[in-house]
């Protein structure tokens, strides 16, 4: 047994930093380390420039452009981007929707698809909540019936996270209302420029635009855009649940927020001393590196049970729930140690400086508000509810 | 033991709930809190009506000599209906520093301002850095002839944005504590940078650069405003204390009703009975945290500071961690749409958030009892 980096994989780690130095804007790396929000182009930036260096399909096999890497590259990847400040790379596209198309789509979808998720061209995101349908998802109702080559789609989705930006939507819709709820389900492509789709925005609790409310009025959608067969959404829906597991836990991020969290709590004072020498306040700092280093071992298990094609144990399914745990400590703890000056919300003006001068210390600007809109985490991607419902059926068989 | 309330008490409570109810709706708060000012002079004017800026006045300085249970009886209700009208840092904290610090002639002159509500006060104490020092004070004054010059910054003031006059803690050098100086928030050299906090309350930043008072600004005796601001950051407390139950009740309130109508896979959500347990373990935060706000109301009038400080640091320990279960919880059981700002829940959660974080968070009190404990010992 060993617990490290092979010099294989250090070196692979090397090569990986060196090239994020080079070609990470230090802008858009400086508004990760600090903590401010992204625009579409800070996630495109560097989209971008992986997709030059044929990094871009991080988990893609080679045949479709991807890296080819295995799944500790992979991690070692997310592991030293997020250290450097780089933009997590965005989801709905390279890590849902593409391995959906190259496992059940057409040959056509394939050719036309990937390579415009891979460049960043189109920016997809999930079409998949409703207002009525969270966590039962299966009971969705939003509707495509079929017009000759067409569907025409009506009804709401919800909570679709960035489609502000989105070029294209991937959305579960009612083929059928026979037969069990799953098995009315058909998996469409839609193209989010397509007269009668209307994009809301829901303001979350940090005031910030993060998701959206997106409206289908007989919206026209070729039956070409269907993948695989008209009722069998929900078996690809869950394959795409099920398929991404490495980023789920967060481990990366957390790193980083870990090393943030040190900074802030050598910059705050607890009676006249830095506060990572209060040591109620340095016991709970120990603590979720303790937790965060327990996860990430357990997701090297994962990925080295996947390298050797083993089915991976009940391990995989704790991921999400312990990550986004983690993530919420972590983002507590920071404004735990910003006391007084987490209370203030300052919107950022010009250039990302406060929009009103800001006398205490920079690093405790976002403290709070990560911590409020870090309460999602244990909300979507199937509440930790749900995913501990998942775990005592399918794994403890309870 | 007497949980019974007077008739006086029960009537101020009335009148109060009754006011929330017909003119503090979501509604009327979002109006409010989207205005440029952020808080509604109608509204201050409503409250002053009530009787609530005189309450926590003595009657000898013209006030009606309320107690900390009258104190916590107000700030429930504004905690139920999220009030954001600077209660707290421009009438309870104030009151409690002058009435703690001030001289007869001072109380009396001070006093009558704040007990009509037409003078706004503000305590200017944190600095940046600094999270729950209460003597720490590194902000400095000069005597200069028979005026003093104060030069440093204040950081998180609440109601510093609408104050009229600062009470702004400073140490002379040669001074072995701070003393407290009342100040103009027009003055020459002040500049407040005003903001929305987190919870739509308002605050400002607050920079003195050569601000000069004359003599009488000094608040009390020079060097000796430690116990009176240690006294008023613990009815502060106790204010937080109730105002976060006040909160906590309501917003548990909301997530029950929520769980018995929201339905998922055919069902109302509540009758899983992981989220049932949930539910009963956020009336259990309510309940224990309603009988320490008591406590902590109870304490405000005990004479032995040391005393004092216990009783309220342990409500303010027992609160806020009641004020992070009961928020969280509430957040999580509604799912997508506890996060939205639309709803009321995420606004009941962020204001009981930075009631944890305010005036010193649970490990701080606890810090602070323990402390209690070994002096003790
Ligand atoms: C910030 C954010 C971004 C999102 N982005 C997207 C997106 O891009 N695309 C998309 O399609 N969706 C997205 N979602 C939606 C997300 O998947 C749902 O919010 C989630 O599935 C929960 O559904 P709900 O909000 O309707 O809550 P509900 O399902 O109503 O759940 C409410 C509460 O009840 C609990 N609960 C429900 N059923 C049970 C049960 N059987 N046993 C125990 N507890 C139960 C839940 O855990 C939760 O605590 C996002 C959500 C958020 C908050």
């Amino acid at each position: 047994m060993d617990l490290t980096y092979t010099a294989e994989q250090r070196a692979f780690a090397d090569e990986v930093r060196t090239f994020t130095r080079h070609h990470l804007d230090p802008a858009v790396a400086r508004k990760v380390l600090e903590g401010s929000r992204l625009g579409r182009e800070d996630f495109l930036g560097w989209h971008r420039a992986l997709a030059k260096k044929g990094w871009a399909g991080v988990g893609w096999p080679k045949a479709f452009g991807g890296t080819g890497w295995n799944s500790t590259q992979q991690h070692i990847f997310d592991e030293v981007t997020a250290d450097e400040g780089a933009p997590q790379l965005i989801p709905f596209g390279l890590r849902m929707v593409a391995p959906v198309i190259m496992a059940f789509g057409s040959k056509e979808q394939q050719d036309w698809h990937l390579p415009k998720i891979l460049s960043g061209e189109n920016w997809w995101c999930q079409g998949y909540s409703e207002p009525g349908s969270g966590s039962d998802l299966a009971s969705l109702k939003c509707k495509a019936e079929r017009d000759g080559d067409h569907y025409i789609v009506n009804g709401q989705k919800t909570w679709t996270t960035l489609g502000q930006y989105a070029d294209w939507i991937f959305c579960l819709v009612r083929t059928s209302s026979e037969g069990r709820q799953q098995e009315g389900i058909s998996f469409l492509l839609i193209d989010m420029k397509t007269p009668g789709i209307t994009v809301r925005p829901i303001i979350m609790l940090d005031q910030e635009h993060e998701v959206n409310e997106v409206w289908f009025d007989d919206v026209r959608v070729p039956v070409g855009n269907r993948v695989g067969e008209e009722n069998k959404g929900w078996t690809y829906a869950k394959f795409l649940l099920g398929h991404e597991r490495t980023g789920i836990a967060g481990v990366g991020r957390c790193k980083r927020i870990v090393k943030r969290l040190q900074h802030v709590a050598k910059r705050a004072q607890a009676n006249g001393r830095p506060l990572i020498e209060d040591v109620r306040f340095r016991d709970r700092l120990a603590q979720v590196e303790i937790d965060l280093r327990a996860l990430e071992i357990t997701l090297l298990r994962v990925l080295a049970a996947e390298a050797e094609k083993r089915a991976p144990g009940p391990e995989a399914s704790l991921l999400k729930i312990k990550g986004s745990e983690i993530q919420q400590t972590l983002t507590e703890l920071t404004m735990m140690a910003a006391g007084p000056a987490a209370l203030p919300y300052v919107r950022e003006g010009e250039h990302g400086a406060p929009d009103v001068p800001w006398l205490s210390d920079e690093a405790f600007r976002f403290a709070s508000g990560h911590y409020f809109n870090f309460r999602k985490t244990t909300i979507y991607g199937g509440s930790n509810e749900i995913q501990r419902n998942i775990i005592a059926q399918m794994v403890l068989g309870l | 033991m007497d949980f019974n309330l007077s008739d006086e008490q029960k009537a101020l409570k009335d009148s109060l709930a009754k006011f929330i109810d017909r003119a503090y709706t979501f509604d009327d708060r979002w109006k409010i809190i989207k205005s440029v000012e952020g808080w509604s002079r109608k509204h201050w004017n409503q409250l002053a009506e009530i009787g609530l800026m005189a309450l926590p006045v003595a009657e000898a300085d013209g006030g009606l000599g309320g107690t900390g249970v009258d104190t916590m009886l107000v700030m429930e209700e504004l905690g139920r209906g999220l009030v954001v009208e600077p209660y707290l840092g421009c009438i309870v904290l104030p009151a409690a520093l002058i009435r703690a610090a001030g001289s007869e002639s001072q109380r009396a002159a001070l006093s009558e301002g704040l007990a009509s509500g037409e003078t706004l006060y503000a305590f200017a104490h944190t600095e940046p850095g600094q999270r729950y020092e209460r003597n720490a004070v590194a902000i400095a004054a000069t005597a200069k002839d028979d005026r003093y010059v104060l030069n440093g910054k204040k950081v998180s003031v609440l109601g510093g944005d609408a104050a009229d006059r600062l009470l702004v803690s400073a140490t002379l050098s040669g001074d072995a504590g701070p003393s407290l100086f009342v100040v103009s928030a027009n003055a020459n050299g002040v500049k407040r940078f005003a903001y929305p906090m987190h919870d739509a309350q308002r605050g400002a930043d607050i920079e003195l650069a050569n601000v000069e008072v004359g003599a009488d600004a000094l608040l009390g005796e020079r060097g000796r405003a430690a116990p009176a601001m240690d006294y008023a950051f613990d009815v502060g407390c106790a204010a937080l204390c109730a105002e976060a139950v006040g909160a906590m009740a309501e917003l548990h309130k909301i997530t029950v009703e929520y769980l018995k109508t929201r339905k998922q896979f055919g069902r109302p959500i509540g009758m899983n009975q992981a989220l049932q347990h949930r539910a009963v373990d956020m009336l259990m935060h309510v309940e224990m945290s309603r009988s320490m706000a008591m406590e902590a109301a109870v304490a405000c009038e005990n004479t032995d500071p040391a005393a004092r400080a216990k009783a309220i640091s342990a409500a303010k320990t027992l609160v806020s961690q009641g004020c992070r279960y009961v928020g969280q919880q509430a957040v999580q059981l509604h799912g997508g749409i506890g996060v939205t700002h639309e709803l009321n829940t995420s606004h009941y959660f962020k204001r009981l958030t930075m009631i944890s974080i305010t005036f010193g968070d649970a490990d701080w009190h606890l810090g602070r009892y323990g402390d209690a404990l070994l002096a003790a010992a």
